[in-house]
């Protein structure tokens, strides 16, 4: 068996169609994460459905007109859309090496989405007081779970951020941390791009 | 202070599962006790249970495959045997209580436990070796995928001792699995168990879809991959797409039964008809996620054994994406009595007839293929010619099944029960058998023996048959599947010879362990020196049996389909090329870490012991912190490691 | 598996030097994004769109915001080091459709034939 290098491999196998030998870390842990990304989003489809399915069985109870608070939504959705900029910024800074500017971007990230966080907590509370609570009715399960499955993932991607956050103090923005913050990155676009099926779905056609 | 735990959970007063729990455990502390005396533990925790090898962690899961059937096998004897005796008058030695756990387990245990890691495994050990790569995509990843798999096979086991299983079949329908109507602790194991394994079977998919996609060995564009490889990636995509429909409604049922919601519910609104919608719409592709890798064991396998090349390559990755995409629009055919109008029932009853062809077109290029090749009649071999007059009769019954007029005749008859026997075990079953006995030499350096392989797949043939034949003719007497007492005595006859199938699938199983007792025996005289033991096609023959940890020392270059041989065409040469330090992933803990941190989070959220859940999840959560703090995590193989390992596999001489 | 930055590797989400990746995309793409956002809330809770289109036109204007998310934000292109990733979103894509719609149609259905006439 003769053996070349990598470089050697001839141009008309390189290019998209596969045949230039393995793809580097980043590349694999960039589409990795991208296959997760589709297996969540089918994951939130599943709720999305039983969402659709659901949504007039109110059981007597509260209905989405009833509940819902527009104008806390539009911040919401203003929150997680100036996060996602933040989000990307950073990614900007990290990738042309300003530790500093990551940071900041980064605290802003953070910021917004806590305070996503706790517009969606704050009326979670509310509807609890008013006896909208999960267990009221087959509608009001559905839309805890959709919008509580949503705000979990937003919660766990705070965590992350901070841990991200951590790891570019500690250790600099080396190649294995740069990874990391391109996962980050992905999940929490993805995470905005599921808000806008939820926002259109839940808030803006299930209100009259 | 211990949740639902109390001592009267434990069935003190039922001797059956009692004595089998005896003899299971006693059976485990003879072997962690031969293990400790014989100081096994410390390779046993470097080499094997730490291990990111991907050869490694595929064995472990053939392990686990294996040693589960054994249970999922003592549950249908059981039920055959019931099914034998409680006729008429006699009430058996089952309690319906029992026997309703015992089916449940069985489905549960052969489709999670059996089946998936069977697959699974396979694709894990062969993957990397035919596409000339030194590893998986995420090897740490992988490991914890297997330990999160053996978690559950772990806790279902545990019911059998500490409370129930579920009552409710393998699917979990409510409203009976909802917890007005399943009110004890079974449900709750059947669905954490679930969603733990799950978690490991989609972290798997994800790894294998990334590894066949971004990391093959240069000049191996996608139209030269192996078909294993297409097989491989088509099952690995359903995994990533339809697993997570189940945990989102295993999620929602969970929530109903823990936190009072009403998605599946008779009450406050709630919809069961959504749950079976739901639970198909993953239902269907997990079919597929586990016949697909055996099509492609049977692809190589017949190529390999005709000496020719896979007929018309093309058809075949085409027929693999068919039934990827198609999966997805069949579903409905599972509840087509629900109540769904004609229009609906159609459609899907159409699409699951279309769904048939492109299998069809399989069929007919592996036909081709053995068509004047000169076929080597192994036990692989065997197992592929089985499979191929089994499968079709199985997926012929499926397209009768699937003409919705007849479906409401034979839907939930043992009709029903003896198709899917009929594709799982002559398709899936087969396929995994099959496999075992192709890539075993290519894991342990010696072919396994011949004779009671040949031994065994006979037994499995004709006990298969005998088992399942009569229950297609029972299904379309009347007889409904699930039953604990048999009302009609002129059903005897053909109960009997199915329990006589069984034992003939009993002595199968116990052919299988005499082949790997005796092969391990006579191991010396059947050693495979070349690597190559079967003249074969594709990269994984090119490598040592075993193979080193590395797979490849320098990568090969593919320039055609079949690539081995290709090779050995063209005739190899031993230039000893310039050898590179290869970097390899350290061995890691944190698989068996946080399976076990799983187990006892999953065992406190069944008990509902509160307090351990949240340490279960901190614990979890801290080491995953903290592997992701570590860095050092590969190891690297010096140029000169590897070439005195090379020139000891290529036989050149004692090493310089 | 070296991490080196070939001309012919580009991948979704990764800020590269040259590419489509800079302030101008992010800021282009906030924009258009609260353009769309406003829009679905007026589109939503006024009349300037026929009644019955309403759903419609949100799940349009949806669409179209995940587009500006795809583009703008993750850089996902049309080059074909981008192939499998759209292969993959197009046939996770194609799953959700088919969950949903063909869960609302079933259910619609069946509830039609079997659920008693109450919410």
């Amino acid at each position: 068996m003769t053996s070349a290098t990598i470089d050697a491999v001839p141009a008309e196998l390189v290019r998209g169609r596969g045949g230039g030998g393995p793809a580097p870390t980043r590349t694999v842990v960039a589409y990795g994460f991208w296959i997760f990304i589709v297996s969540d989003i089918t994951m939130f489809s599943a709720l999305f459905a039983a969402y659709a399915v659901l949504s007039g069985r109110t059981a007597g109870g509260p209905t989405a007109g009833e509940l819902v608070n527009l104008p806390h939504v539009f911040i919401e959705t203003m929150c997680l859309l100036l996060s996602s900029y933040a989000a990307g910024l950073g990614a900007l800074s990290a990738e042309r090496w300003r530790q500093d500017r990551f940071l900041i971007f980064s605290v802003f990230t953070f910021l917004l989405g806590a305070v996503f966080l706790f517009i969606e907590i704050s009326d979670f509370a509310a509807m609890m007081k008013v006896g909208a609570g999960p267990s009221r009715s087959a509608f009001l399960s559905a839309y805890w779970a959709l919008v509580g499955a949503h705000g979990a993932h937003v919660t766990s991607g705070l965590v992350w951020l901070i841990y991200m956050m951590a790891q570019v103090v500690a250790k600099g923005l080396r190649p294995h941390v740069l990874r990391r913050l391109l996962c980050f990155s992905l999940f929490w676009h993805a995470l905005d791009i599921i808000w806008v099926g939820v926002l259109t779905v839940v808030y803006l056609m299930g209100v009259p | 202070m211990l949740g639902k735990l109390s001592w009267s959970v434990i069935p003190f007063s039922q001797p059956l599962p009692l004595y089998a729990m005896g003899v299971v455990g006693l059976a485990i502390l003879a072997v962690l006790g031969i293990i400790t005396r014989k100081g096994w533990w410390p390779y046993l925790w470097r080499e094997w249970l730490t291990s990111v090898d991907h050869k490694r962690i595929g064995v472990m899961y053939l392990i686990l495959a294996l040693i589960m059937l054994l249970r999922g096998y003592s549950d249908a004897i059981m039920m055959r045997s019931q099914q034998a005796i409680a006729v008429g008058g006699a009430q058996g030695y089952l309690p319906p209580d029992h026997y309703n756990q015992i089916f449940s387990s069985h489905g549960t245990i052969m489709i999670f436990f059996v089946a998936m890691p069977f697959v699974i495994g396979l694709m894990n050990f062969v993957v990397p070796l035919q596409l000339g790569v030194r590893d998986v995509a995420f090897p740490v990843l992988n490991s914890v995928s297997f330990w999160l798999s053996a978690s559950g096979a772990l806790l279902i086991n545990v019911s059998l001792v500490i409370g129930n299983f579920a009552r409710t079949g393998w699917m979990g329908y409510p409203p009976l699995s909802e917890l007005a109507f399943s009110p004890d602790q079974g449900v709750d194991y059947y669905l954490w168990v679930l969603q733990i394994s799950g978690i490991g079977t989609l972290f798997a998919g994800i790894n294998m879809v990334t590894t066949i996609l971004k990391l093959r060995a240069p000049g191996m564009t996608y139209f030269r991959m192996p078909v294993f490889c297409w097989s491989a990636l088509t099952s690995s995509i359903l995994i990533v797409v339809a697993f997570p429909i189940l945990t989102a409604t295993f999620a929602m049922l969970l929530l109903d039964r823990y936190l009072g919601m009403h998605f599946f519910t008779n009450n406050a609104g709630g919809n069961m008809m959504m749950y079976v919608n739901l639970f198909w719409a993953w239902g269907h592709p997990e079919v597929y996620i586990l016949i697909l890798p055996a099509f492609g064991v049977f692809s190589e396998v017949i190529a390999t054994f005709s000496r020719k090349p896979l007929f018309s390559y093309r058809s075949m990755v085409l027929a693999l994406l068919a039934i990827c995409v198609l999966s997805f629009m069949v579903w409905l055919h599972h509840f087509f009595t629900m109540g769904a109008s004609a229009d609906v029932n159609a459609f899907f009853g159409i699409m699951s007839m279309i769904i048939g062809v492109p299998t069809g077109v399989k069929v007919f290029n592996w036909l081709f293929t053995l068509f004047r090749g000169r076929i080597v009649f192994t036990t692989p071999v065997l197992y592929s010619i089985g499979f191929m007059v089994t499968f079709v009769i199985g997926g012929m019954t499926g397209i009768l099944l699937a003409v919705p007029p007849v479906d409401f005749v034979l839907h939930n008859s043992v009709f029903l029960v003896a198709h899917f026997h009929n594709v799982i075990i002559g398709g899936v079953l087969f396929g995994a058998f099959a496999g075992y006995n192709y890539w075993f030499p290519k894991a342990f350096g010696f072919t396994l023996d011949e004779r009671w392989g040949k031994a065994s797949f006979w037994c499995w043939l004709v006990g298969f048959y005998l088992a399942f034949m009569p229950l297609y003719v029972l299904g379309m007497m009347g007889m409904t599947r699930r039953l604990q007492h048999i009302a009609d005595p002129s059903w005897r006859p053909l109960l009997l010879v199915a329990e006589l199938g069984a034992i003939v699938i009993f002595l199968a199983i116990l052919c299988m362990a005499a082949q790997l007792y005796v092969s391990i025996r006579t191991r010396a005289s059947r050693r495979d020196l070349t690597g190559d033991p079967w003249n074969g096609r594709t990269l994984e023959w090119a490598t040592s049996s075993p193979p080193p940890a590395y797979n490849f020392a320098v990568m090969p270059r593919v320039a055609t389909i079949d690539a081995f041989w290709e090779m050995k065409r063209r005739g190899l040469t031993a230039i000893e090329p310039a050898y590179e330090p290869i970097e390899m992933p350290r061995n890691s803990p944190i698989g068996f870490i946080i399976a076990f941190f799983a187990v006892i989070t999953g065992f406190s959220l069944i008990w509902q012991i509160w307090w351990l859940v949240i340490l279960g999840l901190l614990a979890i959560l801290l080491t995953v912190l903290v592997f992701g703090w570590s860095e050092n995590r590969q190891l690297e193989i010096a140029a000169g490691d590897v070439a005195r390992l090379e020139r000891v596999r290529l036989g050149l001489g004692r090493p310089a | 598996m070296d991490g080196l930055d070939r001309p012919y590797d580009r991948t979704p989400g990764v800020e590269y030097q040259e590419s489509g990746a800079n302030y101008l995309s992010y800021t282009v793409g906030l924009g258009l994004a609260i353009v769309l956002t406003i829009a679905s809330f007026v589109v939503a809770q006024t009349h300037l769109l026929w009644s019955p289109g309403i759903p419609v036109g949100l799940v349009v204007l949806a669409f179209a915001q995940i587009g500006v998310h795809l583009v703008f934000f993750l850089h996902l292109g049309t080059g074909p080091d981008h192939t499998n990733n759209i292969l993959a979103l197009a046939f996770g894509l194609l799953v959700v459709f088919l969950v949903i719609t063909g869960s609302c149609w079933i259910i619609a259905n069946l509830d039609a034939n079997m659920m008693p006439m109450h919410s």
